[in-house]
C-alpha cells in the first residue's frame, strides 16, 4: 500500500491543511507537510471529508445479477465517495439466514472497493409472518446489526413490537419501510393533485405516517432502537420530530431524490421517476430539508435500486419502482442542502458519514478526521458542476432521475483505510 | 394540431373547434350514398387494443376506412402480446410494417405517452382511452355532440355524474369542456372523486338532486360493478338512489337538457331504461357522431390542413363503392 500526502485540501470544508496517509491510518495533520515516498494528491479547491457511509443500497446479488452486482454496485460506490454500505435484504435468496448474509459479506470483502454490511430481513423471506434468526445473522462473520424488511412494510404490530425488543440482545436496529399494505394496493405514485390528473393509482402520505406514528410508540413501550428508512411526507417528518422530542430512540434517513424531485416529474410517465415512496410535492421537500438540517432526519441514505433496462422501458404501471444514486448523492445533496445554505460540509459528513456509522455499528467509519484515526476518506470537489451522464456510471444499472442534470459537486478521491478505492470518477 | 393526441389537455381552443367542425363538415358524408374520401390513400392505421373495447375499435376502424386509409387491427388477445410480448417489441413490430398512425387502448395510463414518446415509433398517437387517465375523442365526440344541441358551449352548464375517480371520460370531457367554455360540475361520493379533484376546472358536488335543474347536459358514467366490493359505496341499490337517474329525476331537468352516456351502460344502476331509452337520451347519436370525429381526428393528425371535404364530389367518384 501506498502512502499518500493530501495536500491543500479544506478538512470538513473550513481550515486547509495537508493529510498524510501511512499504513492505512492518518499520520500526519498539518500546513506544508512532505513526506518521502509517499504519492503526492493534490487536494486544493477539494473538500476532505470522512467516507461516505451508506445505510440503504441494493446491490441484487445474489439474484439479479442481471440488475446489479456486489461488485459493480461498490465500484458505483466508492465512485460516489462512499466508503461502506449497507446491502439490502431482498436479494433472491432472501437474506434472511447466516449463509446468505456471509455471502453478500464475502462477496464484498473480495470485490474490495468498500466495506459491504448485509441487512438481514427481519422476518422469513420478506413474508411478514414470522422472525428471521436475526441472532444468527448477527453472530455470523457479517455481523449484521441493521434488520429490515425493505420493500414491505413489516406491518403487523405483534411482529414488529417482538422484533423491535428482540434485536437489544446484539445491539441491532430494525429498519422498517413505512408503508401501511392496504392503503397502498397497486399504488403507482403519490397520491395528490398530479395522480388526479394522470389516472395513476395513489400512494397516500398517510400510509406513511400512520406506520410511522405506529412504530415509534412500539419503540418508544419495549425502550428499543428504531430506524426509519427514507422518509418522504411533511408528516413523517413532524412525527418523528415529535417521537425524538419524548425521547424515542429512532433516527430516520432521506434520499437524495427526495431532497431534489417532486411528483411533478411523472407528469412524462417515464419510469425512471417510478420509485417507493414516491416522489412527493414541493411542500414535502421543503420539510425534508428542514428535517435534515435540524436533525430531526439523521442521514441521508440513498435507496440506491438498479433496475434492468426491461424493467424501466415500459409503460409506467409495468415498470419497477426504483432508481440508482450512489453516484450523484453526494451532488444532490449539494444542490439540496449546501447551495441552499442549509448544511455546511461538516453538516454533510454528520448527515452521510457519522451518523450512518453510528447507526449501523459501523465501529471503524465515520470517524473524525485526526491523527490516528483510520485513512477513510473522501476529497470532494464542491464544484465539479457534472453534468449526469447515465452510460457513464459504474452501476451496471442506468435507471438514473438526474441524467442531464447538472449537480454542483462530486467525489474527487476516495481512500478506504489508506487505499485509494475511486478517483475522478473512476476506480482506482 | 400537435403530432399526438395523447390527452384533450393536447387541444387549444382553436384545434378543439377546428376538430369539431372539421367532424361537422366530415359528418356530411353519412348522408351520402358513397361515404368514403380518398383522402388517407394510402396511409396505414393500426388500431392497438390491449383491452377490449369492441365499439371504440370499431368506430376508428370505420373512420379510418372511410378516409380510405389502410387498417390494421392489432388486439392484444391471441397475439403476441399475451405471449408476454413488451408494448415496446410490439410498437417497433408497428413500425417496421410503416404505420402512419397508431390508435392505442391500454389499460395502463400512461401508454400512449409512453408510445409516443420514447423513439419507438415515428408516426401520430392517438389516445383511444389509457387506464383511468383519458379518453381524448370520447371527450369530442361529447363536445360535438352537444353542440349539435346546445350549439356554442360557453358558458353552458355540463354535470357530470359517478365514478369520477377511475373516469377516463370524465377527465378528457372536464379539460376539453372547459377549453371551450362550458361549466362542469362534478357529481359523485366522495369516495369516487380523486384527491385533487378541487384543483381541477369546474365544481364539485356530492348532491344530484341539487345540481340537476340548471345543467344543459347530464353525463352519466358507467359504475363497475366490482368497485362496491372496495367499499367505494354500500350497495347498487344505494348507489343508484343517491346517484342514479330516473325518470323522477328526469323530471327535474330542464325542457332542452340532454342525457348522456359514453356507453356501455349499466341499466338500472347509473341511468334506468325509461331515461336511456327516452327523448332526451342522445346516447345512440353519440356512438354515430364518434365516427365523425374520429374522421376528424385521423385526417388533421395525419396532414389534412384544408377543408376536409374541399374537392369532394370529384375525389367520391374517383374512389370505387
Amino acid at each position: 500500500m501506498s502512502d499518500y500526502l493530501i495536500r491543500g485540501g479544506r478538512i470538513l470544508g473550513a481550515d486547509t491543511a495537508d493529510v498524510v496517509l501511512v499504513d492505512g491510518v492518518v499520520a500526519e495533520i498539518g500546513s506544508g507537510l512532505s513526506r518521502a515516498g509517499a504519492e503526492v494528491v493534490d487536494a486544493e479547491g477539494l473538500v476532505v471529508l470522512p467516507g461516505l457511509v451508506d445505510l440503504h443500497t441494493h446491490l441484487r446479488e445474489p439474484g439479479r445479477e442481471d440488475a446489479e452486482t456486489v461488485e459493480t454496485g461498490t465500484r458505483s460506490a466508492a465512485v460516489g465517495g462512499f466508503t461502506a454500505v449497507h446491502a439490502m435484504a431482498n436479494t433472491d435468496p432472501v437474506a434472511d439466514t447466516a449463509g446468505v448474509v456471509e455471502q453478500v459479506y464475502h462477496l464484498g470483502r473480495r470485490a474490495g472497493h468498500c466495506d459491504v454490511r448485509p441487512v438481514g430481513a427481519v422476518t422469513v423471506g420478506l413474508q411478514g409472518n414470522e422472525l428471521a434468526e436475526l441472532g444468527a445473522m448477527a453472530e455470523s462473520a457479517a455481523q449484521v446489526r441493521v434488520f429490515s424488511d425493505d420493500g414491505h412494510c413489516v406491518s403487523d404490530a405483534v411482529l414488529m413490537r417482538r422484533a423491535l425488543e428482540y434485536v437489544k440482545a446484539f445491539d441491532g436496529v430494525v429498519a422498517q419501510h413505512a408503508q401501511e399494505p392496504r392503503l397502498t394496493e397497486d399504488a403507482q405514485m403519490n397520491e395528490g393533485v398530479v395522480s388526479g390528473v394522470l389516472g395513476l393509482r395513489g400512494w397516500p402520505a398517510v400510509a406513511e405516517e400512520a406506520i410511522i406514528a405506529r412504530d415509534v410508540l412500539l419503540a418508544g413501550q419495549v425502550g428499543s432502537r428504531l430506524h426509519v428508512c427514507h422518509v418522504s411526507t411533511v408528516g413523517s417528518v413532524e412525527l418523528i420530530r415529535w417521537a425524538k422530542s419524548k425521547g424515542i430512540d429512532v433516527t430516520a434517513e432521506v434520499t437524495p431524490h427526495h431532497l431534489l424531485l417532486t411528483d411533478e416529474l411523472v407528469r412524462s410517465y417515464d419510469p425512471v421517476f417510478k420509485v417507493n415512496p414516491p416522489l412527493r410535492t414541493a411542500a414535502d421537500v421543503e420539510a425534508l430539508r428542514d428535517g435534515l438540517a435540524d436533525g430531526t432526519i439523521d442521514v441521508v441514505a440513498t435507496d440506491h435500486a438498479p433496475h434492468s433496462v426491461e424493467d424501466k422501458d415500459c409503460e409506467w404501471a409495468a415498470a419497477a419502482f426504483g432508481m440508482v444514486g450512489l453516484e450523484t448523492a453526494l451532488g444532490a445533496v449539494a444542490a439540496a442542502m449546501v447551495e441552499t445554505g442549509r448544511l455546511d460540509w461538516a453538516g454533510v459528513a454528520d448527515r452521510m458519514s457519522v451518523r450512518p456509522a453510528r447507526i449501523g455499528r459501523v465501529a471503524d467509519q465515520g470517524r473524525p478526521i485526526a491523527v490516528g484515526e483510520p485513512a477513510t476518506l473522501v476529497l470532494v470537489d464542491p464544484s465539479a458542476a457534472v453534468v449526469v451522464d447515465a452510460g457513464q456510471l459504474h452501476s451496471r444499472s442506468t435507471n438514473t432521475p438526474f441524467a442531464g442534470m447538472k449537480l454542483p459537486a462530486a467525489a474527487a478521491a476516495t481512500f478506504l483505510r489508506g487505499r485509494l478505492t475511486a478517483r475522478n470518477g473512476q476506480v482506482a | 394540431m400537435r403530432k399526438h393526441l395523447l390527452s384533450a389537455a393536447d387541444l387549444t381552443r382553436d384545434d378543439a373547434l377546428l376538430v369539431l367542425d372539421t367532424a361537422e363538415e366530415l359528418a356530411q358524408l353519412a348522408d351520402r350514398p358513397v361515404k368514403k374520401l380518398p383522402t388517407l390513400r394510402g396511409r396505414t392505421v393500426v388500431n392497438l387494443f390491449f383491452e377490449d373495447s369492441t365499439r371504440t375499435r370499431i368506430s376508428f376502424e370505420a373512420a379510418a376506412k372511410r378516409l380510405s386509409a389502410d387498417v390494421i387491427n392489432f388486439s392484444a388477445k391471441g397475439s403476441s402480446v399475451s405471449k408476454g410480448e413488451s408494448l415496446k417489441d410490439t410498437a417497433l413490430t408497428l413500425e417496421a410494417m410503416g404505420a402512419d398512425a397508431v390508435v392505442i387502448r391500454h389499460f395502463a395510463s400512461g401508454a400512449p405517452h409512453t408510445l409516443a414518446h420514447s423513439g419507438w415509433i415515428q408516426g401520430s398517437v392517438v389516445n383511444a382511452g389509457d387506464g383511468t387517465h383519458e379518453h381524448p375523442t370520447q371527450a369530442l365526440l361529447d363536445a360535438f355532440t352537444m353542440r349539435r344541441h346546445l350549439g356554442d358551449l360557453e358558458g353552458r352548464r355540463i354535470t357530470i355524474v359517478g365514478d369520477v375517480l377511475h373516469s377516463r371520460v370524465a377527465r378528457s370531457n372536464v379539460l376539453l369542456l372547459s377549453t371551450l367554455g362550458a361549466k362542469v360540475t362534478l357529481v359523485a361520493p366522495p369516495t369516487l372523486l380523486p384527491v385533487g379533484v378541487d384543483t381541477w376546472p369546474g365544481e364539485v358536488s356530492y348532491d344530484l338532486d341539487a345540481t340537476l335543474p340548471g345543467s344543459d347536459a347530464v353525463m352519466m358514467l358507467r359504475v363497475q360493478r366490482e368497485r362496491m366490493n372496495a367499499a367505494f359505496f354500500p350497495s347498487q341499490r344505494e348507489y343508484a338512489r343517491r346517484y342514479g337517474l330516473d325518470a323522477e329525476r328526469m323530471a327535474a331537468l330542464g325542457d332542452e337538457t340532454i342525457v348522456m352516456h359514453p356507453g356501455p351502460m349499466n341499466r338500472g344502476l347509473e341511468i334506468t331504461a325509461q331515461v336511456a331509452d327516452s327523448t332526451r337520451s342522445v346516447i345512440v347519436e353519440q356512438v354515430a357522431n364518434g365516427v365523425s370525429v374520429r374522421m376528424a381526428v385521423l385526417y388533421l393528425l395525419l396532414g389534412g390542413s384544408e377543408s376536409a371535404l374541399g374537392s369532394v364530389p370529384s375525389d367520391l367518384e374517383a374512389v370505387p363503392a
